[in-house]
């Protein structure tokens, strides 16, 4: 009686301890085949994680490292920092519906194209002219539609200056104008593999059920492509709220936006007492971002459920 | 096992649109398409007017006349050779890290660690995300302790690299699905190489065009960036741009467009070379 169950714990004890041996050697193998990707997890920590706390960090500190939420106060209760805000969200809004709605209507004519080639250069074309934000454009659009641009020139010869018409390059029309210049190619480029997606096969089985072009539109495509068009939409929007460069250049400084108040802070513009105002700035647009992205991801997995391409 | 039903199932779909075309002539009427042309030229109309407006702009000197001087004045305007070579050497570092750092990582999840990709796309969208301007704040508070690194220009290529990596990761991921991965490094370790030797003489040839346009990319982004660059107080060439005490703006407007022309050329040079790639590799199926 008294036997069994020593037998019981020894047998139960060695099953434990193979089952630890077992699991520690699983755990070691499965470190192994991890250790791999580890520079690249310590390289995006130190470069994305470590800055990205601190800029949190410093948020809730005042200058002197005590806790508070003064900074968070000051840029949420009016004034020109919240202004800042209004006038970002509203850009990246403007920049984000417009070039969405349009960067699908054009993704759609070039993917309907026959010639391999032509669709090719076009979609390096979009490659270029998403990625060609920031000063370049800035003085391109400085030469064509400043003041004394040229193609100003053209449209008042036919009585059509836009500076007549409430257009300013400088303010928010002008920068908002500049934008869709790179984010109408990044809907392009983002939006074309949803397009790709669209199977053949599903306008042949709607037409052989007799479906006409509209209601196919109406109950197939849309449907399909509603999730990846907003969730490029949110990566548009990402995309306006963030850029710095292009406004910056164009307007040496003066429009009222976040990352332009940020680069202000950043390049010593600040009340005494205002000095950790910046890292809350940047703060609030990390959190504001995060949103869009959880967003994107969502819609993106509503996405992938029917195109995968 | 799901991995290799998805497999079949994109085999199949690959057929099936593959097979397609064969059809569509049948259906295809000769109808001319008046909504897509509009589209096309309007958007033409955006972007290639301010091209030709800038491109004739940078061609004038300063009474408005037609002339090459801006062009020839470039290199000689003050800092500008120093700002082309600054911008140089922090591309080629930055270019060196990123490859070194994404090139066997990803062919590494790719073959080992498939359930990694999710967690790297959601990494790697996180760059895009997150503004350079709030990047390089945290990054200069972070760098302060440091003085050998936050007083040396390389810290920003440090930063470029974590900026590069959607693009390169994007088109890496890409040019790896392309290939039948498993196959060629069993191929190739059973003839006998080690895994450098697989590495180097069998996936990067085949990597080629991605590894390219990844380059290109790279490139392109370095040459053009200006946030972290002129809040770090390093002048690039966009920061000579802004910068430059020139009193003739057809010069910097001159600069931009040799940059958009130099980018335009450079990718449509790959687009028409992935043309020729992928031609060859249809002969052989």
């Amino acid at each position: 009686m008294a036997f069994t169950p020593s037998l019981d714990t020894a047998l139960s004890l060695r099953g434990v301890e193979g089952r630890a041996t077992s699991a520690r050697n699983s755990l070691l193998r499965r470190l192994k085949t991890v250790l791999p990707v580890f520079p690249f997890v310590v390289y995006v920590a130190l470069g994305l994680g470590v800055p990205t706390w601190i800029i949190t960090n410093l948020a809730f500190r005042t200058r002197s490292g005590q806790l508070t939420m003064h900074n968070i106060r000051t840029i949420t209760s009016g004034g020109q920092y919240l202004f800042g805000f209004e006038t970002s969200l509203k850009l990246a809004l403007v920049t984000s519906l417009i070039p969405g709605v349009v960067g699908t209507f054009l993704a759609y004519a070039i993917a309907q194209s026959d010639h391999e080639y032509f669709k090719r250069v076009l979609a390096a074309a979009a490659g270029v002219l998403a990625n060609f934000g920031g000063v370049n454009l800035a003085f391109m659009f400085i030469a064509a539609l400043g003041p004394a641009g040229l193609a100003d020139a053209w449209l008042a010869h036919i009585h059509l200056n836009p500076w007549n018409h409430g257009f300013d390059l400088y303010k928010f029309s002008g920068v908002a104008f500049v934008y869709m210049y790179f984010q109408v190619p990044l809907m392009v480029l983002v939006i074309t593999p949803a397009l790709n997606g669209l199977r053949p096969q599903w306008r042949e089985a709607a037409s052989n059920l007799g479906a006409s072009k509209r209601q196919y539109w109406r109950h197939v495509g849309l449907p399909v492509l509603m999730p990846p068009v907003l969730g490029s939409m949110l990566l548009l929007f990402g995309s306006g709220f963030s850029a710095y460069a292009t406004a910056e250049a164009m307007t040496g400084g003066t429009i009222a936006l976040t990352p332009i108040q940020i680069g202000a802070f950043l390049s010593g513009n600040v009340l005494s007492g205002e000095e950790n105002i910046g890292y809350a700035l940047g703060f609030g647009m990390i959190v504001i971002l995060l949103v869009t992205v959880a967003g994107y991801t969502l819609l993106q997995r509503r996405t992938t459920r029917w195109l995968r391409a | 096992m799901s991995q290799e039903g998805l497999r079949d199932l994109l085999v199949d779909d690959a057929l099936t649109s593959r097979d397609a075309p064969d059809s569509v002539p049948i259906r295809r009427r000769p109808r001319p398409r008046f909504g897509r042309a509009a589209i096309l030229i309007i958007a033409a109309a955006y972007f290639i007017l301010p091209v030709y407006a800038a491109l004739d702009f940078s061609l004038q000197n300063l009474q408005g006349h037609f002339s090459l001087q801006p062009l020839t004045q470039i290199a000689s305007q003050p800092g500008f050779g120093a700002a082309v070579g600054l911008s140089f050497k922090l591309s080629v570092v930055t270019l060196v890290i990123e490859l070194l750092l994404m090139v066997p990582t990803v062919i590494y999840v790719h073959l080992r660690l498939p359930r990694f990709r999710r967690v790297m796309e959601i990494i790697t969208i996180l760059p895009i995300v997150i503004p350079p301007i709030v990047l390089i704040l945290g990054v200069l508070q972070a760098a302060k302790p440091f003085q050998w690194l936050s007083a040396s220009p390389y810290l920003l290529a440090l930063v470029y690299v974590i900026l590069a990596m959607p693009f390169v990761y994007r088109s890496l991921d890409s040019g790896l699905g392309a290939l039948d991965l498993k196959t060629l490094v069993e191929a190739s370790r059973s003839l006998g190489a080690g895994w450098i030797a697989t590495m180097w003489r069998v996936l990067i040839p085949n990597l080629r065009t991605a590894l390219i346009s990844a380059s290109v990319l790279t490139l392109a982004l370095v040459f053009g960036e200006y946030t972290m660059a002129s809040l770090d107080l390093w002048t690039t060439v966009p920061v000579w741009i802004v910068n430059s005490s020139t009193n003739n703006p057809h010069i910097q407007v001159a600069v931009s467009m040799i940059f958009l022309i130099a980018m335009w050329l450079v990718l449509t040079i790959i687009v028409s070379l992935d043309r020729s790639h992928r031609r060859g590799k249809g002969q052989l199926s």
